[in-house]
């Protein structure tokens, strides 16, 4: 008994410690978004600010058009989450449920690039896009991330664990292919397509590197570019800079405790047995 | 509509699943198909659904050739072994499913779908989903989806494989009392003998890909064609000795003993005395006979057992072992040494050499 209790207090303890160590970050952001810009650097740091600058919100929400940069962000956001869960599935289900000729190599071969680091195609990305003359435009920003091999191989997996019985059974009820996709796999991988359409959100909402470089005018920045503001040739605005990420990060925050249900939720096996 | 199976074959890369396989189905009847599992039912199955294409042969519903007829076009219902309901939607929406792909007006559709369900006694189950349904009403559900379209011919795939054993022997009486209330011709692979023997007009028996025998269910336990029809049907199975045959076409030596019955009747073809043959009896066509001046088999007990209404006999004929169910007032010990005799018309002679039956 005792035993047991103090394995399950040591379990908790690393627990706590691994989630204080993963809040931590985000507490010290908070904590310097409301100091003043005096108590930003100090030796030895203080947690909680001796006078609580509320203002340092508004100053920062003020100090670059953030307006505009969220405006850009939804659009970004949405445009590449909607055609990635489009081409996601598409392909997932291509590569699951239809056979043709060299399927597998084809997919060996798109799991393959998910070894090449991203920075590596960056000047081949930029270079294309600014033949395309794409370059300071919403494509440059929606179009590379339209698709997602991660992402495909993970609706793939679920899409194979949908027994085959399923798709006969539809097949006799005279349903086609694509309207099978549509109103029986789509329905059934929601868990899974939640999943991918978050992380993909999260992804996108926080892009920095890649806007930044295809991205010229004030006009089409992304928040997260939009923070480079609070840098100057004088030098960094912690305060500010750390109001206005938290004020970004916030949706993000919003929409995944909203959702998160479903992605723990585990997947309805009902109907089919054996 | 009656069905028609010419020299189908089917071969997935080399192996030959089911071979020139000829049946013809008659309309509004009941057919199982039996074997033990990889004999290719579930294939032959499959490819009356449309799901998988013969190599080889015709496949004819009614007068139509329907080799290269899609699924959705052959006027078939079909329940799968798991019963494939979609598990997101309501069992009103499952049974209507059909019905809304064939762009069946909604009021119409929601209409027949009522009266299928209340059909298979699932109408108060209409809002559930199939998560919240027992095995048995999924498959009801399952069974009123394939029903709804009206089709003309109903494939049953392994149905009752996934129940209890009491709710099978209720489902199985269930899809016995749907299919001839509506008169549907229907196919019902399963391999399990017991459920075929009871619910079936008749039953395609297979083995390898091949159709062994196709005959009312009782005509193939009494009258099997072959040695393998024989013994895989019948619990416990039937009792078989290495015998030989004299010249006579009638003399029967059996082994060890070198003792000699006489069978009920000639066989039917010249058999060479060297031949080795096979005499099957299935345990309850024994009978323990004590007048000494009529004929028999002399065995030796090895033990009694009592089992529910059955009392079943262990003895032994030199190496071979044999089981007969006896009537329970009979007091054997053992060691006993007692006569078994047939009763007449039971005896079966298989060639060992082909399983043919050389007695029916």
């Amino acid at each position: 008994m005792q035993k047991e209790a103090l394995s399950k207090g040591f379990i908790y303890l690393l627990l706590i410690l691994g989630s204080l160590l993963m809040l931590l970050p985000f507490i010290w952001m908070i904590s310097t978004s409301l100091k003043a810009a005096n108590e930003v650097m100090i030796m030895p740091p203080k947690w909680i600010p001796t006078d609580i600058q509320w203002g340092n919100y508004i100053k920062a929400w003020f100090s670059a058009p953030f307006a505009m940069y969220s405006v850009n962000s939804v659009i970004v956001l949405v445009a590449s989450t909607i055609g990635e869960l489009i081409t996601t599935i598409l392909a997932a289900y291509a590569f699951s449920r239809i056979n043709f000729y060299g399927r597998d190599i084809i997919f060996s071969i798109l799991l393959g690039t998910m070894m090449v680091p991203g920075e590596v195609l960056l000047i081949p990305n930029f270079v294309t896009l600014s033949n395309l003359g794409w370059i300071d435009h919403y494509q440059a920003l929606i179009v590379p991330w339209l698709a997602s091999v991660f992402s495909i191989f993970l609706l793939r997996q679920f899409f194979l664990s949908i027994p085959k019985e399923l798709s006969f059974a539809a097949k006799i009820d005279g349903c086609s292919d694509f309207r099978f996709l549509w109103s029986v796999m789509v329905p059934l991988a929601k868990p899974a397509l939640i999943t991918i359409a978050i992380l993909k959100a999260i992804g996108s909402w926080n892009a920095f590197m890649w806007p930044l470089i295809v991205t010229s005018s004030e006009n089409m920045r992304t928040l997260p570019v939009g923070l480079i503001a609070f840098s100057t040739d004088t030098g960094t605005k912690y305060e500010l800079l750390m109001a206005a990420s938290s004020m970004i990060i916030l949706p993000m925050i919003i929409l995944y405790i909203v959702l998160q249900k479903y992605i723990m939720e585990g997947v309805a096996r009902a109907g089919i047995k054996g | 509509m009656k069905i028609q199976l010419r020299d189908i074959t089917m071969r997935f890369d080399n192996v030959t699943a089911v071979d020139r396989l000829n049946v013809t189905i008659e309309e509004g009847t009941l057919v199982s198909l039996l074997g033990p599992s990889g004999c290719g039912k579930s294939t032959t199955l499959f490819m009356l659904a449309g799901l998988y294409q013969p190599t080889e042969g015709e496949l004819y519903f009614g007068d139509r050739l329907v080799n290269k007829v899609e699924p959705e076009n052959r006027e078939i219902g079909m329940v799968f072994q798991n019963y494939a309901l979609y598990p997101h939607l309501t069992v009103l929406k499952n049974i209507m499913f059909p019905l809304k792909m064939a762009k069946v007006p909604k009021k119409e559709a929601e209409e027949r779908a009522r009266e299928m369900a209340a059909l298979v006694q699932i109408d108060h189950l209409l809002d559930r989903k199939p998560s919240q349904l027992s095995g048995g009403q999924q498959q009801r559900v399952a069974i009123a989806r394939a029903l709804v379209k009206k089709p003309k011919l109903l494939l049953l795939d392994e149905p009752l494989s996934n129940l209890d054993a009491r709710l099978r022997l209720e489902m199985r009486e269930e899809i016995r009392r749907i299919q001839q209330e509506v008169g549907i011709t229907t196919i019902f692979v399963t391999h399990d003998q017991e459920e075929a023997m009871s619910i079936s007009d008749k039953v395609l028996l297979m083995k390898d890909g091949k159709g062994q025998q196709f005959s009312p269910p009782q005509d193939m336990y009494d009258y099997p064609e072959n040695q393998f029809v024989a013994q895989f049907l019948g619990n416990p199975p039937i009792n078989l000795l290495s015998v030989k045959l004299r010249n006579d076409l009638q003399t029967i030596v059996l082994p060890d003993t070198e003792d000699t019955y006489q069978l009920d009747s000639l066989v039917k073809s010249y058999v060479d005395s060297n031949s080795k043959l096979e005499l099957g009896v299935r345990p309850e066509d024994f009978y323990i006979e004590f007048d000494l001046a009529k004929a028999g088999i002399t065995v030796e007990v090895m033990m009694v057992e009592r089992i529910g209404r059955d009392n079943l006999l262990y003895a032994r004929l030199g190496q071979t072992n044999l089981r007969a169910i006896v009537s329970p007032d009979v007091m054997v010990n053992r060691g006993d040494m007692v006569k078994l005799a047939i009763r007449p018309g039971r005896t079966h002679l298989f060639d060992r050499s082909n399983g043919k039956n050389l007695l029916h």
